[in-house]
């Protein structure tokens, strides 16, 4: 049987500490609020409008911004242009606000959720008309 | 051996922005997970945080490529309309799905699916790109914004997963010629 004789030297070294001073200051987290409030109203105005162009034939063809690509180029045009334009509103308003992340994650939950139901087909097929 | 122009792009919105995607994806999640404080130097943080930012934006970044290469490039390919009488539909794959009643349901859940919810992705994956470089350092002292930001980051890969297993799927039963 060969035994591994050789001798290792380890040496230990002190591990580096976080000391206070160098922990960053908090920031306030009313930008982070705006951008969650404004990805779930993108979410929601995507799927309030594709909802609506499935039960209004009119409604659809308005949408149509883009003949190859048909009621889906306004469909995700004006949802994406909403989704910026409550990003940047909001933005200005919550820039220096703080406490506000608990209930803008509740709206941005709810809106998401509402975004993800009228954007499945199942729901939305159903507002078709007869 | 040769790829068409239709077949370069959806192999660029498919594979090429997917697979990057998925690596941003990776890389993110590993960085949320393991940003605390206890676990890491300050030059740990330094360190990880800039692998942070650059997972998250990247995911953003592909997000968007990957949704507007698909609806304004692919998808006008997968929508085209036969002319009238046509009765080879291969190269309409909308139209060859929906006249097949057994492949119809790819188009009217599937494709119906895919073509609106891969939009919410860009927008949760913003949020997320945005949080992890407004709070940069910070974000290892501020474990529920963490938690949060994680959470967000997986419900985008989760929605823009919806959208690539159908595409994939999708073009199983149809391809773009």
């Amino acid at each position: 049987m060969v035994v591994n004789t050789e001798r290792v030297d380890i040496t230990v070294t002190e591990r580096e500490i976080v000391t206070s001073g160098e922990v960053p200051t908090a920031l306030p987290d009313g930008p982070l609020a705006a951008v969650l409030l404004a990805a779930g109203i993108g979410a929601f105005a995507l799927g309030l409008i594709t909802t609506i162009a499935e039960a209004s034939a009119g409604f659809r063809d308005r949408l149509v911004l883009n003949a190859g690509v048909g009621p889906l180029s306004g469909k995700t045009i004006w949802a994406t242009v909403i989704f910026v334009v409550a990003w940047a509103v909001l933005a200005a308003r919550l820039r220096n606000r703080d406490g506000l992340l608990r209930s803008a994650t509740t709206i941005f939950v709810v809106l998401t959720v509402l975004g993800l139901l009228g954007t499945f087909p199942i729901f939305f097929q159903a507002f078709a008309p007869e | 051996m040769q790829l068409t122009n239709r077949e370069l792009w959806t192999l660029i919105h498919g594979m090429g922005l997917g697979a990057l995607f998925l690596l941003a994806f990776g890389g993110g999640l590993a960085g949320f997970y393991s940003l605390r404080p206890e676990w890491l130097t300050t030059a740990g943080i330094r360190e990880r945080i800039a692998r942070l930012d650059v997972g998250t934006v990247v995911m953003a970044v592909v997000a968007w490529l990957t949704v507007i290469t698909g609806t304004w490039i692919v998808y006008p390919w997968y929508r085209a309309r036969p002319p009238e009488g046509a009765t080879e539909l291969e190269a309409y794959p909308r139209y060859f799905l929906l006249a097949n009643e057994h492949l119809a349901g790819w188009h009217e859940f599937g494709m119906e699916w895919k073509e609106h919810v891969a939009w919410i992705a860009p927008y949760l994956a913003t949020a997320v790109a945005f949080g992890a470089v407004y709070y940069g350092r910070r974000l290892a002292y501020e474990p529920a914004v963490r938690r949060l930001l994680m959470w967000v980051f997986i419900a985008a890969f989760a929605v823009a997963g919806i959208a690539g297993l159908f595409g994939a799927l999708i073009t199983k039963a149809a391809p773009i010629l």
